[in-house]
């Protein structure tokens, strides 16, 4: 059995990995806008 | 009964051609959603002026009681873990996802028919109880799927969705005050409706998780990955039954190392504002304070993955051994830091400690798994989380109660975690010697091939 072959495309790869990361790189952000501040 | 054969384990099969990196996002799914109980206290200043709007009246709720909600749900995280392992090991995990789901979006919809009624019990019993149930067997649910799909780099893969958890604070937190601040009006706090949204988005959203994740085929293995025929010391091909692992020292010292590396973390990470303002007074301002917990939270969310993908290059006993040695270090350092005035340092220490923390969480799935086999590391997983809940009283306890001792005995407020940080490396020592008499388990608790042949886990 193949690691990736025609049941996953690049394209639900990357939908999957969007749908989880976008929010998680959000909330990353606001974080380290917020962390930043110890530095001001 | 079609939805109900739709979370068979039979029916998650993944199909020839299913990439296992497919699998990691699923996982998030669950844990960036549960991973929002570290967020929860964002809710309860808002919460203890449901009545009064401004300001406190007479009968809102106060913190100390609102603080039960988070305390119950820790609790029957630990709790869920422990005795459902078993059942998420045996069902699958999508059964798990599905439940976890369920209880935990549910949880918050019962938390706010609680607010609504202004009944603090319904709260318990929704977001504690239920939501505490949803983050327990959401937790544990797709630590062996991931180690099944990643025989190879178990500790990356478990370590990635470890990682969410830790993450999950970063969305949950901005994302509460902003609904809060959109359902709320000047007579009126929009917590009701906040948690409804977030029980419906955080239902989907584990939902999507649910449907995606697959366990592979039997005998499946990575494409060019060929296992070793001859193991290295502590990683066995063997499998331990779930209650054979409670019988050894193995499960009872990993126990002692999770309870020790966790104690000494969440203590801090509960006082570090408080910490950072009184060991630097005036130049640490409360801003800058909240700027240091941020960063904190980075590195315990980054530690997990860094270090748990590490674990798989050094070993978990070495990682481990950095965790206890590193950390006596740094814990020795930090009233050195304060002495000095150097905040730099300071940070320094506590950034790395923290991503230690994370690191340790990460860490002991492949830790199970490398001692008791694959079959029940999920299982096994669950029982072990119990030390964190032991954790999650003793680490603020010692540093809350030795901080006002010594404040009581007259020590200044900048040097009164002094001795809490020096108990904090003597707890690390011991976890070093915990993690030093870890040796292969007794091949007489490994499952005769009858016994799995009978398929006890399916």
């Amino acid at each position: 059995m193949n690691e990736q072959g025609q049941g996953t495309t690049t394209l639900h790869l990357v939908l999957a990995w969007g749908f989880v990361g976008i929010p998680l790189a959000w909330g990353v952000y606001n974080t380290l806008v917020s962390a930043m501040k110890l530095f001001q | 009964m079609g939805l109900l054969s739709f979370l068979d384990r039979k029916h998650t099969i993944a199909g020839p051609g299913f990439s296992r990196w497919m699998v990691p996002p699923a996982a998030l799914c669950v844990h960036l959603c549960i991973g929002q109980a570290y967020a929860f206290s964002v809710f309860n200043l808002p919460m203890s002026k449901l009545i009064g709007i401004t300001q406190s009246a007479p009968d809102d709720w106060k913190l100390t009681d609102l603080g039960w909600i988070f305390s119950i749900a820790i609790f029957f995280l630990g709790a869920s873990a422990a005795v459902f392992g078993r059942w998420v090991e045996d069902g699958g995990p999508r059964r798990a996802m599905f439940t976890s789901a369920l209880c935990f979006g549910c949880g918050f919809l019962v938390a706010a028919l609680g607010v609504s009624l202004h009944q603090l019990w319904i709260i318990y019993l929704g977001y504690g109880v239920l939501g505490g149930i949803g983050l327990g067997l959401g937790y544990i649910s797709p630590v062996s799927t991931l180690i099944k799909w990643f025989p190879d780099r178990p500790g990356m893969a478990t370590g990635m969705a470890i990682m969410g958890f830790g993450g999950g604070a970063f969305i949950a937190s901005p994302l509460s005050v902003w609904l809060m601040a959109r359902f709320s009006s000047p007579t009126h706090i929009g917590v009701a409706e906040t948690f409804v949204v977030m029980g419906i988005i955080y239902l989907c959203f584990m939902m999507v998780g649910a449907a995606t994740v697959r366990v592979p085929a039997a005998g499946w293995m990575p494409a060019g990955y060929v296992p070793p025929v001859q193991p290295k010391k502590l990683v066995t091909n063997q499998n331990v039954y779930v209650y054979d692992a409670l019988r050894t020292p193995q499960f009872w010292l990993i126990w002692c190392v999770l309870l020790l590396n966790v104690t000494a973390g969440i203590g801090v990470l509960g006082q570090a504002s408080a910490m950072s303002q009184e060991m630097f007074p005036g130049r640490i301002t409360p801003v800058a304070a909240a700027g240091l917990v941020g960063l904190m939270s980075l590195f315990n969310m980054g530690g997990r993955f860094f270090w748990a993908s590490t674990s798989d290059l050094i070993g978990r006993k070495n990682t481990y051994f950095c965790f206890f040695a590193l950390g006596t270090l740094l814990y020795a350092l930090v009233p050195t830091a304060g002495e000095s005035g150097s905040i730099g340092l300071f940070v320094l220490c506590f950034v790395i400690i923290l991503s230690m923390y994370g690191g340790g969480f990460a860490t002991i799935p492949a830790y199970l798994r490398d001692m008791f086999g694959t079959r029940y590391v999920g299982a096994i997983h669950g029982l072990l989380i119990t030390s964190w809940s032991v954790a999650g009283i003793a680490g603020p306890v010692l540093v809350n109660y030795i901080r006002e001792y010594e404040i009581a005995h007259g020590v200044p407020k900048a040097d009164a975690y002094n001795i809490t940080m020096y108990v904090m490396a003597v707890l690390l020592v011991i976890g070093f010697f915990c993690n030093l008499f870890i040796r292969p388990v007794d091949t007489r608790h490994y499952m005769t091939k009858e016994a799995e042949a009978l398929g006890l886990a399916d």
